[in-house]
């Protein structure tokens, strides 16, 4: 099957089912970080911090309030691993790009199955983060409040993609993989502190019109509108936002690829 | 007849930057031929492979595959399903096993899973790799990697076999399976295109074999036809000994069509060995010689001016 820009699903999914056969040999292993660090975040920010948080923010409860946009984080951390470090060393180090495109599979193809599975891992990582707010909410913590967080995973997808074919593109536009080291302090960890995870974006001065800007902070304003119900035009527009910069960027990553693996 | 070429270059150019690495280069190699590059390090060899295996464009001239434009990259998908391709540096999946990576790689030919199974089985007995099945490609040795590379690139059944070096770092067991798996393709008609530094396994398996040195074809034909052409029949080989000295042989080199000194021997090409072999025992009782029919060996010398060893 084909999808719009000549891609071959078949071998997309090739590519998608040899990460998984990787994950196989460790997921045992690595299951558990996916459960404890939203844990250790909600209990020492949300419970701890809280406390002296006591008004709440936006009139919600602090652990009420950074729930659902430390699950947005936790889906752009999934996807940026994996097209970041491994794509490079995937790419440049093993050469396994340059297997693919010897079978019938093209560039396009092989971009596409290491976005569904950097998807994949956002589903894990949300999954987990998910699992703990369902889990706090029970207990008391009034994080999900509405029966609209049945669409959480559908924002994990949507924040999945998002940050996977903005790595891509990094990948595919670096020579060294020192570069990361930019890429995780200039701009993940911004990211995870001033996209409105853990205060309002208008605490400081223009805050809200520069995190218009940047993608966590569409993925954060969604994860709040379904986890409490608030369904607001914000949340549409920040839909439409991601929708039309993942088209975007799905246009231009297969053609910067294409220059790098020739 | 439409056509009978498997693969058909005209002025193939392919530069990286300002360095030319394939000087338009012409070749037409038919359906169920073996052909054979062969050439220095750094020829122009994999480069070729690479234009027509579909990894590297194609910088200038043209370039058909079964009678389809392969100068452009349209008919890429449809060709490559049509192609086994070993590559000449080892890009298998080190963070899988044997198996593992038989079958993730049979997928991407769109086989049906049990075919998949029995492929997959099928190239995992081919390569000798029955007790390491279940091993990860990081533990193999260098010469079980290389096997495991040629079954991989003839999971999809191919049509066309590329193979860049594909016995290089092979044991002499290993390297004659592979040579009966190849004339068993043959059989089959498929088209095989290889390069190989060895050149008794050019001589045994090519029907033609193209010489390239720095991005052309210096000269192309069947092993027995180069031979011919380019040298004599005879070969007197002259060891010099540790201390040797080439010079003291000067006056036998009237003999000779052509002579090659090397570091430790000296090679003389002659039509008739008798009298030349007489000669030098008479005349330098001291020295070893010995006489042998030229071989491509022999052409790959006095065409590219340098031995592979030397
Ligand atoms: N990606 C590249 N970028 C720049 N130059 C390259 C690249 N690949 C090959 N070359 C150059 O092109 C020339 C031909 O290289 P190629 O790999 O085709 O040689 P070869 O005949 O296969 O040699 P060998 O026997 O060593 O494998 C060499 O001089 C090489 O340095
Ligand atoms: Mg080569």
């Amino acid at each position: 099957m084909r999808l719009p820009g000549d891609i071959d699903l078949g071998a997309a999914t090739s590519v998608w089912w040899r990460n998984v056969t990787v994950y196989k040999h460790t997921w045992v292993k690595n299951i558990l970080p996916n459960f404890f660090e939203p844990l250790l975040y909600l209990i020492g920010m949300g419970i701890g911090l809280g406390y002296y948080v006591g008004a709440g923010i936006e009139s919600s409860d602090y652990l009420a309030y950074i729930g659902p946009g430390l699950m947005a984080a936790a889906a752009m951390n999934g996807a940026v691993f994996e097209v970041t470090y491994n794509m490079f060393v995937k790419m440049y180090f093993a050469r396994l790009y340059d297997a693919y495109v010897c079978t019938p599979a093209q560039i396009q193809d092989v971009a596409f199955g290491e976005l569904m599975w950097a998807v994949t891992r956002s589903l894990i990582y949300g999954f987990g983060c998910f699992v703990v707010l369902v889990g706090l909410t029970f207990y008391g913590y009034p994080i999900i409040t509405s029966w609209t967080a049945v669409f959480l995973p559908v924002v994990v997808i949507m924040i999945g993609c998002l940050f996977g074919l903005i790595g891509q593109l990094f990948t595919a536009s670096i020579k060294t993989i020192d570069l990361y080291s930019y890429f995780y302090t200039l701009f993940v960890t911004p990211l995870f502190l001033f996209s409105g995870i853990f205060f309002p974006t208008s605490r400081f001065p223009y805050g809200d019109e520069i995190a218009w800007f940047t993608p966590l902070y569409h993925g954060v304003r969604i994860a709040r509108a379904f986890a409490s119900g608030n369904i607001t035009t914000e949340m549409w527009v920040s839909c439409a936002w991601i929708v039309v910069v993942c088209a975007v960027l799905f246009a231009l990553v297969p053609r910067r690829l294409k220059k790098r693996t020739f | 007849m439409a056509t009978t070429s498997a693969v058909r270059a005209q002025g193939l150019f392919r530069a990286y930057d300002d360095f030319v690495a394939v000087n338009g280069i012409d070749f037409d190699i038919q359906v169920g031929e073996c052909f054979g590059f062969l050439g220095p390090n750094g020829a122009g060899k994999t480069t070729t492979m690479r234009m027509i295996y579909r990894t590297s464009p194609v910088g200038g001239g043209t370039l058909e595959i079964f009678g389809r434009d392969a100068s452009g990259q349209g008919a890429d998908r449809d060709l490559k399903a049509m192609m086994g391709v070993v590559p000449q540096l080892d890009n298998l999946d080190q963070e899988m096993t044997v198996t593992e990576n038989l079958t993730v790689f049979a997928r991407f030919y769109g086989m049906s899973k049990k075919d998949r199974q029995t492929r997959v089985e099928e190239m995992i007995e081919f390569a000798d790799l029955v007790d390491k099945r279940d091993s990860l490609v990081e533990t193999l040795s260098g010469g079980m990697k290389r096997r495991l590379m040629i079954a991989r690139g003839l999971l999809g059944d191919p049509k066309l076999v590329i193979l860049d070096e594909p016995t290089t770092g092979l044991d002499p067991r290993a390297r004659q399976r592979i040579w009966e798996k190849l004339s068993e393709l043959r059989k089959r008609n498929a088209t095989l295109i290889l390069t190989t530094h060895y050149m008794e396994e050019a001589e045994r398996l090519c029907d033609r074999i193209a010489i390239m040195d720095a991005g052309e074809i210096v000269a192309l034909g069947s092993p027995r036809d180069l031979i011919q052409a380019h040298v004599s029949k005879h070969v007197v080989d002259i060891r010099l000994g540790f201390d040797g000295d080439a010079k003291a042989l000067k006056p036998l080199y009237g003999d000779a069509k052509r002579v090659e000194e090397l570091q430790d021997r000296v090679l003389l090409y002659v039509d008739d060995a008798e009298s030349l072999i007489a000669r030098v025992a008479h005349e330098f009782p001291e020295l070893d010689a010995l006489v042998r029919q030229a071989t491509l060996d022999d052409v790959f010398l006095k065409i590219t001016g340098r031995g592979l060893d030397g």
